[in-house]
């Protein structure tokens, strides 16, 4: 590729340029052992990975006589929408027959009001770290840290306790504030490290110019880290979206999110299994972080860096 | 704020600690209070609701001669052992494939990646889907002429772990990968040009080299798989309930089904903090080692 950028004098041709001696990279083989090897495995083990996502679809677009003949990787003979229609509007977890809507307004109003809290908290527990150290914040800080290894399990009852204890056991807020908490260590984390790693006469130059904490929170900090604002947002909308634990526990039947409804229709032991209805509203609950994910792209990949890389 | 002679000791900050009370209360309360209510709640006799009736170690006397939860315990070091091996090894493959300056690498890397955007549940319901033994690919493979095939990992007790480890490793192998390609793009280039210099094979100088000088990510990567092994919940449970029988039950689920099935608290809080115990062994070591070798050294 990198010989064509070097100007050829004129009348040489391609044999000319190799006279002259070698210029630039050796030029690769298209097709040479080593990148039939790369590739091949490369595009084998990528359609190992998409292997599921196309089953899925193929499968929601069927009929239930051509799922019951044919082969999970054939596509579609005759194309239906209607195994969509009735996941999203008809399909039954025990008597509710109202399908996944339910479960997708229910996780709509989970998660929008989870990250918005989660993150405004977390920012301001980042910044209040950052720039603002009081005595033992740190050792809150450790303790805050720590706690994310500890499995939910151990914590899952007592905070049914208290949830019970306020009378928000079994509602949408109560789901809110359990996502908040246990979304505070590893956003408190990105954005105490981003924090940080500001400059810090900015800091000092608001305090000299008289602005406090919240002023310097809301007129310096929040309007320079938007970037890590929706790497937040990202891994937020993501990790909520997808949560089971939390829904089974801490909700009703009328107020799961939608996982946990996309789970009680699929493993439901009455009546015929559906497998077509089964995918479509498999498919329904993957697609909010689905989309999400195709369209932050390398911001993804960046939440999650942050969100795995500790320290 | 800006008041003009000294401020109290408490008030100086004041801002600053009104802002942070949701974390303290999270550190304190949730994370240390709820941790200790659990490990003392695990002494007593607890069965619908919490009570303080302590009974010793009775519930772990029966916790671990209780077949499932032995079960759940096997299946966990099955499925942990090679969930760790196989992330890591797939993982660095992956990200050493796509380190070769090749072509459309952000496809590829899309494409290893986007199952971490899905769900447990939706991963193991697709896999359950896949493995289906009548329609899924042992259906397929049989309809094309061989009929003694067979690969029914979710009906199968005896295999079973392994059709949850494929499931899983599906959707976790892809974030392994990104970390990996991190590493190796964090490695200097003269790295390996000096490699080539003295004429090292390529696998060499992976395995000798640029694995030893990965060791933080490799590190990394450890503590995230061994976090996400104890917490497997929901997969289990979206691919096979826990059956056929008991042959595929963790102890997360144990842990949620004595407490809010079987009316059994106890139980649920002396599983859980046996889960607590297991996370302990392994992250003291490691903190140990990261933190407690740079002091010495």
């Amino acid at each position: 590729m990198a010989d064509l950028a070097v100007p050829l004098p004129a009348g040489t041709g391609s044999i000319g340029l190799e006279a002259s001696g070698p210029r630039g990279p050796k030029p690769r083989h298209v097709f040479s052992r080593r990148n039939i090897f790369l590739y091949g495995t490369l595009i084998v083990v990528a359609l190992y990975y998409l292997l599921p996502l196309y089953v899925m679809v193929v499968t929601s677009l069927k009929g239930m006589p051509e799922i019951r003949l044919g082969n999970i990787f054939s596509p579609p003979l005759e194309i239906t929408f209607e195994p969509w229609v009735k996941a999203w509007s008809s399909a039954c977890t025990g008597l509710n027959c109202d399908g996944l809507s339910r479960g997708f307004w229910n996780s709509v109003r989970i998660t929008v009001p989870s990250v918005v809290l989660s993150i405004a908290i977390a920012s301001v527990n980042g910044y209040a770290l950052a720039n603002w150290r009081f005595k033992g914040a740190d050792t809150f800080f450790v303790i805050l840290i720590v706690g994310a290894f500890i499995p939910y399990q151990v914590m899952i009852y007592p905070i049914v306790i208290i949830l019970r204890e306020i009378g928000l056991y079994g509602s949408l807020s109560g789901l809110v504030i359990v996502h908040s908490i246990f979304g505070m260590p590893i956003l408190t984390l990105l954005f105490r490290n981003y924090f940080t790693s500001m400059p810090e006469e900015l800091f000092r130059a608001a305090r000299v110019d008289g602005a406090g904490f919240w002023g310097i929170y809301f007129r310096i900090m929040l309007p320079m880290s938007l970037p890590i604002f929706v790497v937040a947002i990202i891994l937020q909308v993501t990790g909520i979206w997808n949560d089971f634990l939390f829904g089974v526990v801490y909700t009703r039947p009328d107020t799961y999110p939608m996982t946990v409804q996309l789970n009680n229709i699929v493993n439901s032991v009455q009546g015929v299994k559906e497998y077509n209805v089964n995918m479509a509203a498999t498919i329904l609950t993957g697609l909010v972080p689905l989309v999400v994910y195709f369209v932050s792209g390398k911001l993804f990949v960046r939440g999650i860096a942050a969100g795995a890389v500790k320290g | 704020m800006s008041k003009s002679e000294r401020p109290n000791q408490l008030f100086r900050n004041l801002n600053a600690k009104v802002a942070s009370i949701p974390m303290v209360l999270t550190a304190l309360v949730i994370f240390v209070g709820g941790s200790a209510w659990t490990v003392l709640y695990s002494f007593t006799n607890s069965k619908l609701l919490p009570r303080l009736n302590f009974v010793g170690l009775d519930q772990y006397y029966r916790l671990w001669s209780t077949p499932r939860w032995l079960v759940s315990i096997e299946n966990l070091l099955v499925y942990g052992v090679l969930s760790l091996v196989f992330s890591l090894v797939i993982g660095f493959i992956l990200a050493a494939l796509l380190d070769q300056k090749i072509r459309f690498e952000d496809t590829f890397r899309t494409i290893f990646l986007y199952p971490f955007a899905l769900s447990f549940i939706v991963t193991g319901l697709v896999w359950q889907w896949l493995l289906n033994p009548e329609f899924g690919i042992q259906g397929v493979v049989r309809g094309l002429g061989w009929e003694s095939f067979s690969f029914d990992p979710l009906y199968n007790s005896d295999i079973v772990i392994y059709g949850i480890l494929i499931a899983a490793l599906w959707q976790g192998t892809g974030l392994i990968m990104c970390l990996m390609l991190a590493g190796l793009r964090g490695i200097d280039e003269d790295i390996w040009k000096a490699a080539r210099v003295d004429g090292i094979p390529t696998l060499k100088t992976y395995l000798f080299i640029i694995i030893p000088m990965m060791r933080p990510v490799f590190i990394t990567a450890l503590v995230i798989i061994a976090a996400g092994i104890v917490k497997v919940y929901d997969l289990v449970v979206a691919q096979t309930s826990g059956g056929p029988g008991i042959a595929s039950e963790v102890p997360a689920k144990y842990v949620y089904d004595y407490m809010f099935f079987a009316q059994n608290l106890g139980q649920g809080f002396a599983a859980s903090t046996m889960m607590l115990l297991s996370v302990v062994v392994v992250i003291v070591p490691w903190a140990y080692l990261e933190f407690g070798g740079k002091k010495r050294g």
